[in-house]
């Protein structure tokens, strides 16, 4: 074969993607976990929560969430009967230590535990420049921490107010859904620690899973819905003023 | 010129960009490969299978032993994470993130990690004191009118608590 200059620069990049797809293999994953066969969301059952704040101390113990910063938390709205659409919402230290007692047995009060709704089209992967934060293949918005560089775009972005930018490490953190618990089978820290069952993880990708059973036969919402964001928090028994 | 591109790409670009999008796919098993603190409680029903049976028996069979329990761990000391001479130069000038520091759990030894008992007079208030805002289908009281001060514990066995069930542990 006569290799003249211009096969030459034609092959060189060529054989140097084709090297670097032999060098890139697959990544690391934890054994007996496909993620092709998972896409998660979450139930959050807003009825059923009562406020007790051991999502919010369970998910700061899990994952080191710095004090003053949170990556879920929890809401009381007092929605009062003059006034329906702008409820007065507290979140005490993110519900961490639970709430003051309400005492108005007349006026309407609730929790809303608020969470990342890993949106399938997120605005936050969407404005990161560098590629440090993405969906994963299983549905889950995740940060790689060697990559980010902590300009807080992201934080900007979320609609949801999910980010914040870790004060040690300079990076922007938000709940991973615990992904280093439910690639090794268990369901994430807020869920196994929430004593009624308001939070349940949901595999949209299993028929058999019950939670996915749940949403199917439910009427349930997500949070912003005109934001188009694909979100995956779905809240079951949530009220019209919940923003 | 291109070469000198191709050359200083293949260092700088990370071997797992663009297998899956525009990230690096290797983060995927990092955040998948960090330790879970909270072991479930499937893991502590292996062994305390006495108390699974109470529990079932009563309101606080879905209620999860960490719950109230907490993450039961020690944490032992970090190993040096081991670095190319890329990532080394880097190192230089970006100080690394720093490793997870491997646990221990009680379920692993149980031994040389115990739990501490809760104090019920807290533990419990923390969902049972009576406000407008919980389900009114939840049981609730006002701590002070209920008991008096006097622990949960003197009259409820936290792990079936009606007074029937056998009362005080």
């Amino acid at each position: 074969m006569n290799l003249n200059r211009r096969h030459f620069l034609v092959l060189l990049p060529a054989a140097a993607i084709a090297w670097e797809a032999v060098l890139a293999g697959t990544p690391e994953e934890a054994s007996n976990y496909n993620m092709s066969d998972h896409w998660w969301g979450m139930l959050i059952d807003v009825p059923k929560c009562i406020g007790c704040g051991n999502c919010v101390r369970a998910c700061a113990t899990e994952n080191d969430v710095p004090d003053g910063f949170f990556r879920t938390w929890v809401e009381r709205y007092h929605v009062s009967d003059e006034d329906m659409t702008n409820p007065t919402v507290i979140s005490p230290d993110g519900g961490k230590e639970g709430f003051p007692v309400a005492t108005e047995d007349l006026e309407k009060y609730f929790f809303v535990p608020k969470m990342c709704n890993h949106c399938a089209d997120s605005p936050c992967t969407q404005v990161c420049p560098v590629g440090a934060t993405f969906v994963s293949p299983d549905g889950v918005v995740l940060i790689d921490q060697k990559y980010c560089l902590g300009c807080a775009y992201c934080v900007q972005a979320c609609p949801y107010g999910c980010r914040y930018i870790n004060p040690q490490k300079e990076t922007a953190e938000k709940c991973t859904l615990c992904y280093h618990r439910i690639t090794k089978g268990l369901t994430t820290a807020c869920v196994e620690n929430c004593p009624t069952g308001a939070r349940q993880l949901a595999d949209l990708k299993d028929p058999k899973d019950p939670i996915h059973e749940f949403l199917r036969t439910h009427s349930v919402q997500v949070l912003k819905p005109q934001m188009a964001t694909g979100a995956k928090a779905y809240y079951y028994g949530l009220d019209g003023s919940v923003r | 010129m291109f070469v000198v591109f191709l050359v200083v790409r293949h260092f700088v670009v990370p071997k797992t960009f663009g297998q899956y999008g525009h990230y690096r796919a290797a983060a995927i098993g990092e955040i998948a490969a960090h330790p879970a603190k909270y072991a479930g409680h499937e893991t502590c029903e292996a062994c305390h299978s006495d108390v699974v049976e109470k529990k079932m028996a009563g309101k606080h069979a879905h209620v999860n032993c960490e719950a109230c329990h907490g993450a039961i761990y020690t944490t032992l000391p970090a190993e040096k994470p081991k670095m190319n001479p890329y990532e080394r130069f880097v190192a230089m000038f970006i100080p690394p993130l720093p490793p997870d520091p491997p646990l221990l759990r009680h379920a692993e030894d149980p031994m040389s990690v115990k739990p501490v008992l809760p104090d019920t007079a807290v533990l419990c208030a923390k969902c049972h004191t009576a406000s407008a805002a919980k389900p009114k289908n939840f049981p609730q009281v006002v701590p002070a009118d209920h008991s008096g001060g006097a622990p949960c514990d003197a009259c409820h066995q936290p792990h079936n608590p009606a007074i029937d069930a056998g009362g005080a542990k």
